[in-house]
C-alpha cells in the first residue's frame, strides 16, 4: 500500500488523531486527564450504540431513522415513571425494551411492508413518541432516584482488595489481559486460516495492527485506573458495538443489509427478501434506542421532554463522517465509531476549553460537511451512479 | 468542402493503468454510414465520448478534424452546435416527463424571458417525431411508450439539433429484429437526406446491411478499415478483423444428449400485469424442458417472455397468476424467489446492471449472493475466505477476466459482469437455469464462452431455458424452439426442422389473428 491508498483508507482514522491531537494542545493537555478520557465515550454511550442501528437503516439505502430521539426519550420516560411508582428494576427495564421493540416492530412494518417512505414514517414517529413520552411525565421532570438501576449503568467495577487506593489498579489488570487476548487470538486465527489453505495477509501487517490496538488498549485502561476503575457502562457499549460491527462484517444477516442498498431489485431476484431487511433494521434501531435511553436517563439521573432531542442527527452524523455511503451499501461499524468518537473528541474539547453552544454546533457542521466532500471527491462517486 | 465529413487523427487516452484509446485514426465520409465494430473494452464508446466532448478537450491527445476545421470541445453542447449527436447505448430519458419535454431537454424552446413556449415545444417534438416514424403524440409520457419506440424518440432528439453527423452507440440492442431492420432502414433515409453516422453496433448482419465502410477497433486500436459498397461483407470477415483470430464455429459444438426426464413443465400458464390488472400479459402457455435440454424463446419485444419466465420464477412478476408449475414431475407452488431456488429453479436476468447484480460490490459478493448458506455455518456466520475460494474458482473457470475477485462488479465490462451473473447462478447449483437475453451487448469472444458455459450445464444433466431476440443464436444453441407473440405460445419447432423463416412467419402470421382462436 502506497502513502496515497493509505491515507485514503484512513482518513477519518488520520483526522482523530490530529483533532486529538489540536484539542490536547489547546487545552494544555487537559482534554487527556484520566477523568475525561473516562468520561468521553460515557458521555457519547448513546451516539456510539444508537449509530449501530442507524448504520443498518442508512445501509439500506441511505434512509435514517429520525424518531430514535423521541424513542429514547419515551424509554427513559417510562423507566423513571416505573421506577418512582416503586417498581423493580428488571420491571422497568424490561417495560422499556418492550416499548421500543414495539416501536421497532411498527415502523418496520410500516416501512418495509406497507412501503411508507422511511423519512415520513420515522418523522411522524418523532412527534407521536415525543409526545406519548411527555403525556408519560406529564410534562414533568423526574428524577431517576432508584439506586440498583443507576448501579446497573453508571457504577464502575471495583475489586475489593486491588482497588482500595485511589488508583483502580483492575482496570489496568483487566487492560493488559485484554491485550495479550487480543494477540494471541489474532495470531492462532491467522495460523489456522492458513492451514486451511486460505489465503492470508502478510504476519508483518496482521502484527503491527495487533501491536497498536494493544497499545492503545492498555493506554485506555491505565487512564481508567486513574479514574474510578472500568465503568459499567462501557461494558454496555462494547456489548453492543461488537454484536453489530459482528453482526455486520461476519454473517449472512448482516450481508442482506449491504446487498438491499446496494441493488435492491437484484437481491430480490437472489431469493432475499427486502422487506424483512428493513423491518430488521427498523426493529434493531428503535431497541438501541430503548437502550440508550435506559443509559442516558440514568447518566443524567432524571428524564424530561425534552430529553434526547437532536440526538438522532448525531447519530446520523457519526454514520455520514464514519465514511457510509449516502446512497447505502456501504459503511463500517469501525468506521462510524471514529466517527462518533471523533464528534465526541470536538464536543469535549470543545467543552473543556470553555467555548459555548453556538460553536460547537458550527464546527460539528463544518466537519460533517468537510467529512462528507472529501468522501465523495476521493472517491468519485458521483451521486447514484 | 472536402468529401471527408470528420478525421480523428492521433487520438491518445489514458485512464490510471489503461491505455483506452492508443493512436486511434479514424475518418468519416460525408454521406456515408460508418460502422465502428469491436469486442466490449475495444474502445468504441471511449472514441465517440472523446468525439461528443463528453471527454473534453485536453484530456486526450489527438485532433478531431471536423468540416475541415480542428475541433478543441470542451462539452458535449459545443459538439451539438456543429451538428455532431451522440445517441447513446443507454437511453438518457426521463421516464416521468413526456416525449416533447425529452427531446428539447437543455434545448427548451422559450421566449426572450426564459418562458417555456409549449405549444412551440410539442409541434416541432411532433414534427421530428414524424421524421423518425412515431405517431404518439408528443405529449405522451416516456414510461408509456416500448423501448424500441424510446429508442426513436432518442433519434428525434438528436434530429431536432440539426445534427449532420449522427452517431448511434448500439441503437439495436435492445430491440427485436423487426424493429432493429426498421430503425436502420431510417438511418438509410438519413442518409439520402445527406446525413452521415456512425454506427456501433455488435451485430454483424446489421452492419453488413447498412454500413459502407466498417472500421475495427481492437485494444485501444484501429486494426483496419474495410469497404462494403454492395452491403454484402462476409460476417466472418469482420469478426476476424475483431477478435484478431478466425473463428471457426461461432457456436460450440455439442452433443445433443436429451434425456426422457421431464425437467420442468408449465401448464397453461397465466400472468396478468402487476399494475394493469386486466392486461393479460402470458395467456395459457405451456411447455417442458428435458433434462440435458437447451430450449429456447423466440418472439418479438414485448411478446411476454420475460413475464412468462419471471412469473415461474418465485412469482417475481404479475398478478393473478394461474396454471400449474411442475419439477421433476412434482407440481410445486412457488410463494417467493427464496422457495423458487429452493426448488432447483434460477433465473438470470435480461438487466444484468439493474435487476441482477449489485454493482458497487466486489466479484465475490454477487457469486455467493444467492446462496450464502454454502459459505456460511449453521449460525448464519460467513467464511470470507471459503468464499473467495469459490468464487475465484469461477473467475477461472469463466475466464472472467478483472484484476481481482475483489474488484466491483461496475468496473467490468458487459460481458464480464454477464459471466459474474453467471456464475453467481450456477453457484446456487440449480437444476433448471433461465436464461434471459444472456448474450445482450456483449462482444463475439464473450458470446461464444457464454454458450460454452450453457453447453456445460446440459452436458451435467441440468436444463437451459434460453430467452433471446436474436435467431442465429437460437438455432445455434437450441434443441427446441418455443415461439411466443402477444403473450400467447404460437409455434414449437424441433432442432432439425427449424429456420429463420419459420420462426418470422410463425411471430407474423399469428398477429392478425384474435386472440380467442388461438388460446
Amino acid at each position: 500500500m502506497n502513502a496515497r491508498a493509505f491515507i485514503k483508507k484512513y482518513t477519518m482514522v488520520l483526522a482523530l488523531i490530529i483533532v486529538f491531537i489540536l484539542f490536547t494542545i489547546l487545552t494544555g493537555g487537559r482534554l487527556i486527564l484520566s477523568q475525561n478520557i473516562s468520561n468521553l465515550l460515557l458521555q457519547n454511550a448513546y451516539v456510539l450504540v444508537m449509530a449501530c442501528g442507524m448504520l443498518l437503516c442508512i445501509l439500506t439505502g441511505g434512509n435514517v431513522d429520525l424518531s430514535i430521539g423521541s424513542t429514547l426519550c419515551l424509554s427513559a420516560a417510562l423507566a423513571a415513571k416505573l421506577l418512582d411508582n416503586n417498581m423493580p428494576t428488571p420491571v422497568a427495564i424490561l417495560a422499556s425494551l418492550c416499548v421500543a421493540a414495539v416501536i421497532g416492530i411498527w415502523q418496520g412494518w410500516l416501512i418495509g411492508y406497507i412501503h411508507i417512505p422511511p423519512f415520513i414514517c420515522t418523522l411522524a414517529g418523532m412527534f407521536l413518541f415525543r409526545g406519548i413520552a411527555r403525556v408519560i411525565l406529564d410534562s414533568r421532570t423526574m428524577s431517576i432516584m432508584n439506586k440498583s438501576f443507576l448501579g446497573l449503568f453508571t457504577s464502575y467495577i471495583t475489586i475489593p482488595g486491588i482497588d482500595e487506593n485511589k488508583h483502580c489498579i483492575s482496570a489496568l489488570f483487566v487492560g493488559i489481559l485484554i491485550a495479550i487476548l487480543l494477540t494471541l487470538i489474532t495470531i492462532t486465527n491467522r495460523k489456522r486460516r492458513e492451514k486451511q489453505g486460505y489465503q492470508v495477509p502478510k504476519l508483518s501487517a496482521v502484527l503491527l495492527r495487533t501491536i497498536v490496538f494493544d497499545v492503545l488498549i492498555v493506554i485506555y485502561s491505565y487512564k481508567l485506573m486513574g479514574y474510578k476503575g472500568i465503568p459499567v457502562m462501557l461494558l454496555w457499549i462494547l456489548v453492543v458495538v461488537f454484536i453489530f460491527a459482528f453482526i455486520t462484517s461476519s454473517t449472512v444477516f448482516g450481508r442482506y443489509f449491504y446487498a438491499v442498498g446496494g441493488n435492491e431489485k437484484a437481491t430480490k431476484l437472489s431469493g432475499i427478501d427486502p422487506r424483512k431487511v428493513y423491518f430488521w433494521a427498523y426493529f434493531l434501531m428503535s431497541l438501541l434506542a430503548g437502550l440508550s435511553g435506559l443509559l442516558v436517563g440514568a447518566r443524567i439521573g432524571s428524564v424530561d421532554g425534552n430529553m434526547g432531542n437532536s440526538y438522532e442527527m448525531d447519530a446520523i452524523a457519526s454514520c455520514f463522517i464514519g465514511g457510509a455511503s449516502a446512497y447505502g451499501g456501504s459503511g463500517t461499524v469501525q468506521g462510524i465509531m471514529i466517527g462518533a468518537i471523533l464528534l465526541g473528541v470536538i464536543n469535549q474539547g470543545m467543552s473543556i476549553l470553555g467555548l459555548p453552544d453556538q460553536y460547537q454546533y458550527i464546527v460539528k457542521g463544518g466537519v460533517l460537511l468537510a467529512a462528507v466532500v472529501f468522501d465523495v471527491v476521493s472517491n468519485h462517486k458521483t451521486g447514484k451512479s | 468542402m472536402s468529401d471527408i465529413i470528420l478525421e480523428m487523427r492521433n487520438i491518445v487516452k489514458e485512464y490510471p493503468g489503461v491505455k483506452a484509446l492508443n493512436d486511434v485514426n479514424f475518418k468519416v465520409k460525408r454521406g456515408e454510414i460508418h460502422a465502428l465494430v469491436g469486442e466490449n473494452g475495444a474502445g468504441k464508446s471511449t472514441l465517440m465520448n472523446v468525439l461528443s466532448g463528453t471527454i473534453p478537450y485536453g484530456q486526450y491527445t489527438g485532433d478531431i478534424i471536423y468540416n475541415g476545421k480542428v475541433c478543441k470541445f470542451n462539452s458535449i453542447k459545443e459538439s451539438e452546435k456543429i451538428g455532431i449527436a451522440v445517441v447513446h447505448q443507454e437511453l438518457a430519458l426521463i421516464p416521468e416527463l413526456t416525449i416533447a419535454e425529452n427531446m428539447f431537454m437543455g434545448n427548451e424552446r422559450k421566449n426572450k424571458f426564459g418562458v417555456i413556449d409549449w405549444n412551440r415545444t410539442f409541434k416541432d417534438a411532433t414534427d421530428s417525431m414524424r421524421k423518425v416514424g412515431l405517431k404518439e403524440s408528443s405529449q405522451v409520457l416516456v414510461k408509456d411508450i416500448g423501448t424500441g419506440k424510446q429508442q426513436l424518440v432518442e433519434i428525434a432528439k438528436a434530429l431536432s439539433k440539426h445534427c449532420k453527423l449522427l452517431v448511434l452507440d448500439e441503437p439495436t440492442s435492445s430491440l427485436n429484429e423487426e424493429d432493429s431492420k426498421m430503425l436502420l432502414d431510417m438511418i438509410l433515409e438519413f442518409k439520402k437526406e445527406g446525413i452521415s453516422s456512425i454506427i456501433i453496433t455488435h451485430k454483424l448482419n446489421e452492419v453488413a446491411y447498412c454500413a459502407d465502410e466498417i472500421t475495427v477497433l481492437r485494444d485501444g486500436q484501429t486494426i483496419e478499415t474495410m469497404e462494403n459498397p454492395n452491403h454484402d461483407i462476409d460476417e466472418d470477415r469482420i469478426i476476424r478483423g475483431m477478435v484478431g483470430r478466425e473463428l471457426t464455429d461461432r457456436y460450440p459444438a455439442r452433443e445433443h444428449n436429451v434425456k426422457d426426464e421431464v425437467l420442468f413443465e408449465a401448464k397453461d400458464w397465466t400472468v396478468y400485469h402487476p399494475v394493469y390488472t386486466e392486461k393479460c400479459m402470458v395467456h395459457n402457455v405451456s411447455f417442458h424442458v428435458r433434462k440435458g435440454e437447451i430450449v429456447g424463446f423466440s418472439g418479438l419485444q414485448g411478446a411476454g417472455r420475460t413475464e412468462l419466465a419471471m412469473s415461474l420464477f418465485g412469482r417475481s412478476y404479475g398478478s393473478h397468476i394461474s396454471g400449474k408449475e411442475y419439477i421433476k414431475g412434482e407440481e410445486v407452488h412457488l410463494k417467493n424467489e427464496a422457495d423458487a431456488i429452493r426448488h432447483g429453479l434460477a433465473y438470470a436476468t435480461e438487466d444484468r446492471k439493474t435487476n441482477g447484480l449489485i454493482l458497487s460490490q466486489s466479484i465475490a459478493k454477487n457469486t455467493t449472493l444467492a446462496c450464502m448458506k454454502k459459505i456460511s455455518n449453521s449460525h448464519g456466520i460467513v467464511n470470507e475466505a471459503e468464499e473467495i475460494q469459490q468464487a475465484q474458482a469461477f473467475v477461472d473457470a469463466m475466464h472472467t477476466k478483472t484484476p481481482s475477485i475483489q474488484q466491483n462488479v461496475g468496473n467490468l465490462s458487459g460481458g464480464n459482469q454477464q459471466k459474474v451473473l453467471l456464475a453467481k447462478w450456477m453457484f446456487a447449483e440449480p437444476d433448471i437455469l433461465i436464461l434471459d437475453e444472456p448474450t445482450r451487448g456483449i462482444d463475439v469472444g464473450a458470446k461464444y464462452e457464454i454458450y460454452q458455459i450453457m453447453n456445460d450445464m446440459v452436458a451435467q444433466g441440468k436444463a437451459v431455458i434460453m430467452i433471446s431476440s436474436e435467431l442465429p443464436e437460437l438455432l445455434g444453441m437450441c434443441d427446441r424452439i418455443y415461439v411466443m407473440n402477444e403473450g400467447m405460445k404460437v409455434a414449437e419447432f424441433n432442432r432439425e426442422e427449424v429456420t429463420q423463416e419459420k420462426i418470422m412467419s410463425a411471430i407474423l402470421s399469428s398477429k392478425d389473428q384474435p386472440k380467442e382462436e388461438l388460446a
